[in-house]
């Protein structure tokens, strides 16, 4: 990533607290497209036994990725929230591992943009979850 | 033949209340985004205490679509697991010393889940209810509403599939 949009994926991030808490990671950013990843993290695992990370935490990263390439549209709304978001769960993410998405606004109106996502862990091969949302667009 | 008597309320919900409470504190990302879950005899409502690391927009300020997300599918697997297990926590089919042990049931797995955003949540505690629509032997139905301050006006609602885990696991 050039400098300049490195800092501004850097400060996305830190202006959003629960992104934050989370330890996520913008590490792409560009018209319409945005890419991600969560650190493995013991504390936001959804099954003790198996350690496997619970689907909420996969949600936050999808649905931050999904707003973060809304936002970056050629067409710059100057705000986005989320209108609805479904997560298909593939597979179980494996324990231990990162989860990183790349999300892509493929269709935007007006005032709504249509964006969806994949997420992976490791195995570039086998996506862990898709995700399709439909997003607010604000113009100011 | 006499009715046996029946048991004294004290044991009734201490039984319900552990069992309740192993299943929900069992998992690591419950506990961090501070949800818990209010029990009337078999109906759960899961209170998600307002905290700054849940925020997803700062200017409004407004909770994380992630965070409601994450709060809405935990109110719907453990509403659907609490249905299933009912009957084996009042049976006794399920010890309560193993599950405080950790020994906790396997957990219905999220098939897919979709989130309707109605309004922006606000900095305030949220409250949810699931209901099971269909629950069979492989793959259950649950709708789950999300409220903040007044009950009928939702901020949030979702459907989702699950998988059950399999009986003879």
């Amino acid at each position: 990533m050039e400098p300049d949009k490195a800092k501004m994926a850097e400060h996305f991030i830190n202006a959003i607290p629960h992104c934050k808490a989370l330890n996520m990671r913008l590490t792409d950013i560009g018209a319409g497209k945005a890419e991600m990843e969560l650190p493995y993290d013991a504390k936001i695992v959804g099954d003790p036994e198996t350690g496997v990370l619970h689907g909420g935490a996969v949600s936050a990263l999808m649905d931050t990725c999904c707003g973060a390439a809304a936002m970056c549209h050629p067409s710059s709304p100057s705000g986005t929230a989320t209108i609805d978001l479904r997560i298909d769960y593939m597979r179980a993410a494996t324990p231990g591992q990162n989860v990183r998405t790349k999300a892509e606004c493929y269709h935007i109106t007006r005032s709504v943009a249509f964006v969806r996502a994949t997420a992976f862990d490791d195995d570039d091969a086998r996506p862990v979850a898709t995700a399709t949302g439909a997003f607010t667009v604000q113009r100011s | 033949m006499p009715r046996p008597r029946p048991e004294p309320v004290q044991v009734v919900k201490q039984r319900r209340d552990t069992a309740l409470s192993a299943l929900v504190h069992g998992v690591p990302y419950i506990n961090f985004l501070g949800i818990e879950f209010e029990r009337r005899g078999d109906e759960l409502t899961a209170i998600l205490p307002f905290d700054d690391k849940l925020i997803g927009n700062p200017l409004l300020p407004a909770i994380h679509g992630g965070v409601t997300a994450g709060f809405l599918e935990t109110t719907a697997v453990i509403g659907l697991a609490w249905s299933g297990l009912w009957d084996d926590i009042e049976s006794g089919r399920i010890s309560m010393e193993s599950l405080t042990e950790g020994h906790l049931p396997r957990l219905p797995k999220t098939i897919d889940f979709t989130v309707d955003y109605l309004r922006s949540g606000l900095p305030r505690d949220a409250y949810a209810r699931a209901r099971v629509n269909r629950s069979g032997r492989r793959y259950a139905s649950v709708h789950v509403e999300a409220w903040q301050d007044q009950r009928d006006v939702l901020f949030a609602q979702a459907t989702g599939h699950f998988l059950m885990p399999s009986k003879d696991e």
